[in-house]
């Protein structure tokens, strides 16, 4: 392999992470896009644009208030304290916080456009069968959202892959930590160490390509299917 | 043919502008590159330069010194180079980017800093105190002043047992914000930014002997690219005027030709 032993380091801590909050992120957002795409409450606006602000913001933003807020004299920081796991920027716990917070559009709007297009009548058929409505989640609008749950996954992790203002800002950049990928290349660039910037910046154009090609390549075969 | 006449008062225009940019009676601008410690100091410098050009302009681009260093060599629109290390601009001019030869204007200074304690009693040792969580430093890869604070840990034999509280900035005003929000309860940080009304009195600062680490001498250059810029050449004798030295001093700098303050 001709990555250097920190390189591997930063893509292994890299994967991890990803896979760590796409795996929260299911948990967390499916329930808050099943809330968004059945309800009629004037909430649902209101919450939607406050869950797509990482869409827009600049990760400089999301950044700044996340280390104020996480830190030692701000609320996240107390309430970590209070839990007896104190401050959480520069620990791997605390980069997980700030990417569930920057990935939550990427696994909640692609959910709640699939559990939009199941409509009311497969639910409602299931329940004059006499599925509860947690059944009826789990048998019913589950295996017809399944493809929504792939790209929402995919996007996720892949987008957490991506992160770098936020983790750059928040993770002071500590080897096995939080020195992901992209800051490793960043510093790679930064140390005018081209070379080993080069195979490192590489990888993540093969991993995003490849990444990108499953989700192109698989989603006309569900619109078939569909 | 009223199309053709179009063009022509378009192209009339342009060069009209273009002779307008170049005339030195018009109002001329110049862009800095500048270190991440020179902040509040050149800010200062370049507001007590505009008074003597009033209708010139003159931008500051702030950022580590081997970001700019890259930046230059690809091309970018720097017309001088302010470099925490005077081994960047001496590798430009190698490399056949600068204009003029390396001007130390100053040597640096690493201070021990805190916005949460009082720093004023500390020294290196201090920072193996159990409540000392997390000490925050440049990064030692690419930031000059990183790099001295490593020598000052390692001279005074503490680098070891130090080394698992580090967290690493990627420029000294990073580093700083590690500190002021309170996520580090210690930095190593330079003097200047550390005598900055923003920050100083917050948790007062210590001075960190020069003896344990190589000097931090700074340097800075004219581009090729300003090479006949009359503006970028005023600038760079300005840096070496009373006006100038006093607002450096100021900030904690040393200065070529003087001794430390203390």
């Amino acid at each position: 392999m001709f990555l250097s032993e920190s390189d591997l380091q930063a893509i292994w801590l890299t994967v991890q992470l990803a896979s760590i909050v796409t795996v929260l992120l299911l948990l967390l957002g499916t329930p808050v896009a099943w809330w968004l795409a059945r309800t009629r409450c004037w909430l649902k606006g209101p919450v939607g644009a406050v869950l797509a602000l990482p869409l827009v913001l600049p990760p400089s933003v999301l950044g700044f208030y996340l280390l104020l807020a996480m830190g030692p004299h701000g609320p996240l920081g107390h309430l970590t304290k209070l839990l007896g796991f104190g401050p959480q920027p520069f620990t791997f716990w605390g980069l997980v916080l700030a990417s569930v917070a920057y990935s939550m559009p990427f696994m909640v709007q692609p959910l709640q456009n699939a559990f939009e297009s199941i409509g009311d009548r497969p639910l409602e058929v299931a329940a004059t069968l006499g599925a509860s409505p947690l059944d009826a989640f789990f048998t019913v609008a589950v295996p017809l959202a399944l493809p929504g749950f792939l790209t929402a996954s995919i996007l996720t992790f892949a987008h957490t892959v991506g992160e770098f203002g936020v983790v750059l800002m928040i993770g002071g950049n500590l080897p096995g930590i939080t020195r992901v990928a992209s800051v490793q290349i960043y510093d790679h660039v930064e140390a005018l160490e081209y070379g080993q910037a080069h195979q490192l910046a590489a990888v993540m154009v093969f991993f995003s390509f490849l990444v990108l090609l499953v989700l192109y390549a698989w989603r006309p075969q569900t619109q078939k299917a569909g | 043919m009223k199309q053709i006449t179009t063009l022509k008062t378009i192209g009339l225009l342009f060069l009209t502008c273009t002779f307008l940019n170049v005339s030195p009676a018009y109002a001329e601008k110049i862009t800095i590159a500048a270190a991440a410690d020179m902040k509040y100091a050149m800010k200062d410098i370049v507001a007590a330069f505009q008074q003597t050009v009033p209708k010139d302009t003159v931008e500051v681009v702030y950022g580590s010194s081997g970001h700019a260093f890259t930046q230059i060599q690809q091309g970018a629109p720097y017309d001088l180079y302010f470099a925490a290390d005077i081994n960047y601009p001496r590798e430009l001019g190698q490399k056949g980017f600068a204009a003029t030869e390396p001007k130390l204007y100053a040597i640096g200074r690493i201070t021990l800093w805190s916005s949460s304690r009082n720093a004023t009693t500390m020294s290196l040792k201090s920072l193996l105190a159990q409540d000392i969580e997390h000490v925050a430093i440049a990064n030692p890869k690419h930031a000059p002043y990183g790099k001295r604070a490593e020598e000052a840990l390692r001279a005074s034999g503490l680098w070891e047992k130090v080394e698992p509280k580090l967290v690493y900035g990627e420029n000294i005003v990073q580093t700083a914000q590690f500190v002021q929000s309170g996520n580090a309860q210690v930095g190593i940080i330079a003097l200047s930014l550390v005598l900055n009304p923003e920050l100083a009195g917050k948790g007062g600062y210590w001075l960190i002997p020069d003896s344990l680490h190589e000097p931090l001498e700074q340097a800075f250059i004219i581009t090729k690219r300003a090479e006949n810029n009359t503006l970028a050449q005023r600038f760079a004798k300005y840096m070496e005027s009373k006006e100038a030295r006093a607002i450096m001093i100021r900030y904690g700098f040393v200065l070529p030709g003087e001794t430390a303050a203390k």
